[in-house]
């Protein structure tokens, strides 16, 4: 009976726990949007920022987009051959990638790059009490250090997922079409024909938004949040990437179900 | 003044003051309530009684605006100097004047150069923090402090992990540039000798409690039982050196067992 009672108990303490933590992130983005006018303002500040987290990320989301192209192309083809419609696995890809593997992957290796850099650099900022002293100084932490990296999240999200499939598309054409010989004429054209801007290219560009924001929330929110010590860092760049993977493939579910219901 | 964390209660009466042009030590033993009392100082916290005034102004009833304008007067060197990690020397001292004024580049130059030369660190401004030695990174902390010539400095442990040339530098430093400035400066701290030295009045808190006070010449020849523990460094006297804990006879199955 104890033991039942105990496990309510804590139950009931995570969910109330999850529960402050979903609040306090709310109140945080509201005094984050509020406090955004400066680094707007002050725009480099907002540059830097795009250039850690977006410049910085150009490796590892070009090298893993090439990959993917490349499995999808082989797998893609592997499958079509045998209905003959291999002329279509340009088609496949490049739907495959613009509607969820290019948003969806680029923003997991995102949360694991960029956004558990700015959660470690937030979090040890407070733990050598940096955010403290320009508190002291009468500058805003939150305005100076937590707006320009959640802005700079935001905006490079986007790019980089775009980025991420039209490297994926290359590596698509590169085993099909160079190593393959899949008919180049026909990978390129019944992908013009198959790919709508409006529905599969702007819907793609909206899921890596919308996880472009939640990720950078979820960094920045974890530094800033975080128990002042080497364990609380280490505890907090855990949780940025975990919740941001779900977080990631949730949303991802839930978008696609409004975008994509045919 | 008093202060509690929820219902633990950290200052109880606490009740000083600190003129212009005055240096003034805070000491007690660790965790004693002496940070505590720096941060409703600087504002950071808020007294659950009683009132914490800056040039007349209860900190606590000032808003957010009044709050940051009044902190602009203020300089506060923390413990381990908390310099911004990813600037050079020139770029901390230079980060207030860039965030607070409309100078141009060459005039900050100059000011952050002079702060530096003050504090005996100019050939250093190029320097990152990961180059510096404890004692270099509290001079730089110290110069970035009054950059915008405060009227009050607070300092939070400002000899701790020093070594004695280190300490000494630190020392003359508070005292020339509260002179200087003719400032106001408070310092919390547990260094007795290097505080005689340099301070015009001493509060000794024990218990969230002012249990004594003085110039440097009143604490040396004062015979309060705590003064004295805490100026010889006693291991035990008013404040003990066991922490509360049941009689050891009776953990060790004597009297009462």
């Amino acid at each position: 009976m104890n033991a039942i009672a105990s496990a309510l108990r804590r139950i009931g303490a995570m969910t109330i726990d999850g529960i402050w933590r979903l609040g306090f992130a709310t109140r945080f983005l509201l005094a984050v949007l509020m406090n955004s006018g400066q680094s707007l303002r002050r725009i480099h500040l907002t540059i830097r920022e795009l250039y850690f987290s977006g410049v910085l990320s150009l490796l590892i989301i070009t090298v893993s987009g090439l990959f993917v192209g490349l499995v999808l192309g082989l797998q893609g083809y592997d499958i079509l051959q045998r209905y003959g419609s291999a002329d279509a696995v340009g088609v496949m890809v490049a739907l495959s990638l613009l509607r969820e593997l290019g948003p969806v992957i680029a923003a997991l290796l995102f949360a694991s790059r960029a956004g558990s850099a700015i959660t470690a650099e937030i979090g040890l900022m407070k733990t050598t009490e940096q955010l403290k002293a320009m508190d002291m100084m009468a500058v805003n932490p939150i305005a100076r250090v937590v707006a320009p990296r959640f802005w700079g999240g935001v905006l490079s999200m986007p790019l980089l997922a775009a980025l991420f499939s039209a490297m994926g598309i290359f590596g698509g054409w590169l085993i099909t079409v160079v190593v393959i010989g899949v008919d180049d004429g026909a990978f390129w054209s019944q992908m013009q024909a198959a790919v709508e801007f409006r529905y599969d290219v702007v819907n793609g560009v909206i899921k890596s938004a919308v996880f472009g924001t939640v990720v950078s929330l979820i960094a920045v929110f974890e530094g800033y949040d975080c128990q002042p010590t080497a364990e609380g860092v280490s505890r907090a760049i855990t949780r940025t990437v975990v919740t941001s993977a779900l977080a990631i493939l949730a949303l991802d579910f839930v978008l696609t179900s409004f975008m994509f219901r045919g | 003044m008093r202060f509690a964390y929820g219902e633990r209660e950290v200052l109880r009466g606490i009740d000083l003051s600190v003129h212009r042009g005055q240096v003034v030590a805070i000491m007690g033993g660790s965790g004693c309530g002496k940070t505590t009392l720096l941060r409703l100082i600087g504002g950071q916290l808020r007294a659950t009684a009683g009132t914490v005034e800056v040039e007349g102004r209860d900190v606590a009833r000032l808003s957010g605006g009044e709050l940051y304008a009044l902190r602009r007067r203020m300089g506060m060197l923390f413990q381990f100097g908390a310099l911004f990690t990813d600037m050079s020397v020139f770029d901390n001292v230079a980060f207030p004047l860039r965030e607070h004024t409309d100078l141009p580049a060459d005039m900050v130059r100059d000011l952050v150069l002079m702060k530096l030369q003050a504090v005996g660190l100019r050939g250093a401004a190029q320097l990152h923090p990961n180059e510096l030695s404890g004692g270099m990174a509290r001079r730089v902390a110290l110069a970035r402090a009054v950059a915008l010539d405060p009227m009050l400095i607070l300092y939070d442990e400002p000899f701790a992990g020093l070594d004695p040339i280190s300490l000494g530098i630190i020392g003359q430093l508070i005292r020339r540039l509260n002179d200087a400035l003719g400032a106001s400066s408070v310092m919390v701290t547990h260094d007795v000798h290097e505080s005689l030295a340099i301070v015009d009045y001493i509060y000794f808190v024990s218990d969230g409690r002012i249990v004594a006070q003085g110039t440097p010449d009143e604490i040396r020849a004062s015979r309060d039982p705590f003064v004295h523990q805490f100026v010889h460094a006693e291991a035990d006297g008013p404040v003990p050196f066991h922490y509360p804990a049941e009689p050891i006879e009776r953990l060790l199955g004597g009297e009462g067992a």
